[in-house]
């Protein structure tokens, strides 16, 4: 069951099932970029974003959305481990989540969504680095303030909350100016990142005035 | 202290042999893993790390024959010690070169900019480059030639190791466990070295007194 809570008119317990009613499902192809510096393309089935939060009807003080993840210590050995402030944490500026490129996905390559990738559902943001994709969602808040990423507390320095992939902005121990496309074997060379990921048609508008180098 | 284990001069030429052919496997199964198309989802990725972290496995047997003397007496893993130094030098060049060659393509530009401007790629660069004139001066004539210098030369090796945790450390994203690991093996190899190194400094202090 996704919770849905915080700045909405009414908190909803939504089952995928009811998630599945909200949309119909579609198909995207998305560039994804690491903000490791490997990329990939991914053939995934979801909704758009902007439709489950319609059906989650936010109230004017809603400026965020918060992403929770599970965190099941039996099923999930891994967040046993401190390396993360578990649960993973992610957010999206309400006007970001409303972009009709951000997805919650469902599937994969035309399956649905294995454990390992987020089941039951993730979200996917193809013109950020991939760690903003939180994965195994079980809540959506609605905040007023920005809320507090897992990697923003985990590391403020290195991964900020906009994330945006920018070739222009190195990762502070590495290069982000290329990346290394997976599929290509031993011998493919490195390919050029694109601004917002080769979204920039799309999404560029969303950050219009905005010092990209602060709001890495 | 008791020696624990005294191999015969043709036991340790068996011993070398071993360890010869042990040195090699990690290479090997990369191989076999390349042929078999059996390197992950990122095989560039995986073979550079492999060969980063064989090289630190060969570094760190390198650096314990010396605490091995120490603790138990036994002086004659010390010749295998250059042959394991040897290999961790092959390693890393086998590491430098799919840096250069598999991730990078021999980008020059690129490469010498991901040197200067990263952290973690510069103490890395820096120990391999460090470790080139231990390679060099690591034949028979060349210690009979250098003689002390050449123990002070050799200790260079200290701060190589050291540069290679670190790189391994500033590269991983938040789950320090492997590097930590690294990191705790070398500071016992060196605590080993520093801790006789001092209880002989301090036992050796009267003698000296009386021969002033």
């Amino acid at each position: 069951m996704v919770s849905i809570e915080g700045e909405v008119k009414k908190p909803k317990q939504l089952s995928i099932e009811d998630v599945f009613k909200i949309a119909p499902l579609e198909e995207r192809i998305y560039r994804m970029r690491c903000v490791e510096g490997w990329s990939m393309v991914i053939p995934w089935v979801g909704l758009p974003l902007a439709q489950l939060i319609k059906f989650a009807e936010p109230t004017a003080n809603a400026k965020y959305v918060e992403f929770i993840s599970i965190a099941d210590k039996k099923t999930m050995p891994g967040v046993n481990i401190p390396v993360l402030d578990w649960p993973y944490v992610e957010g999206l500026r309400l006007d970001e989540a409303m972009n009709p490129l951000a997805i919650m996905a469902v599937g994969l390559y035309g399956e649905v969504l294995p454990n390992q990738n987020g089941a039951p559902m993730r979200l996917v943001v193809p013109w950020k680095y991939g760690f903003k994709g939180a994965k195994s969602i079980v809540t959506i808040r609605f905040t007023e303030k920005m809320p507090q990423t897992a990697w923003m507390k985990a590391a403020s320095s290195e991964y900020g909350f906009y994330a945006n992939v920018n070739p222009t902005v190195d990762h502070p121990r590495w290069t982000q100016s290329t990346e290394r496309r997976i599929g290509g074997g031993l011998f493919s060379p490195r390919i050029k990142t694109q601004m917002f990921n080769g979204y920039a048609e799309q999404v560029a508008q969303l950050y219009t005035g905005m010092d990209l180098r602060k709001n890495f | 202290m008791a020696i624990i284990y005294q191999p015969s001069k043709k036991q340790i030429s068996w011993i070398k042999s071993g360890l010869f052919v042990a040195a090699l496997i990690p290479l090997a199964r990369l191989v076999w893993l390349g042929v078999n198309d059996d390197l992950t989802a990122n095989p560039i990725e995986f073979v550079e790390r492999s060969l980063g972290t064989w090289t630190l496995v060969i570094l760190m047997i390198t650096l314990s024959m010396t605490p091995i003397k120490l603790l138990t007496g036994m002086v004659w893993q010390i010749q295998l010690r250059r042959m394991m130094g040897l290999f961790m030098f092959f390693y890393v060049c086998l590491h430098f070169l799919t840096y250069i060659w598999l991730d990078q393509s021999f980008y020059w530009m690129a490469i010498v900019k991901d040197i200067a401007k990263h952290p973690y790629v510069l103490v890395g660069f820096s120990a391999f480059i460090l470790s080139i004139p231990l390679v060099i001066t690591s034949n028979n004539a060349m210690v009979r030639r250098l003689r002390e210098r050449w123990k002070q030369l050799h200790q260079l090796v200290y701060l190589i190791a050291i540069l290679g945790v670190v790189h391994f450390w500033w590269l991983v994203k938040k789950d320090i466990r492997e590097p930590l690991a690294y990191a705790l093996v070398l500071a016992v190899l060196l605590g080993i070295r520093l801790y006789y190194k001092k209880s002989s400094d301090t036992s050796m202090a009267p003698v000296s007194k009386v021969a002033a």
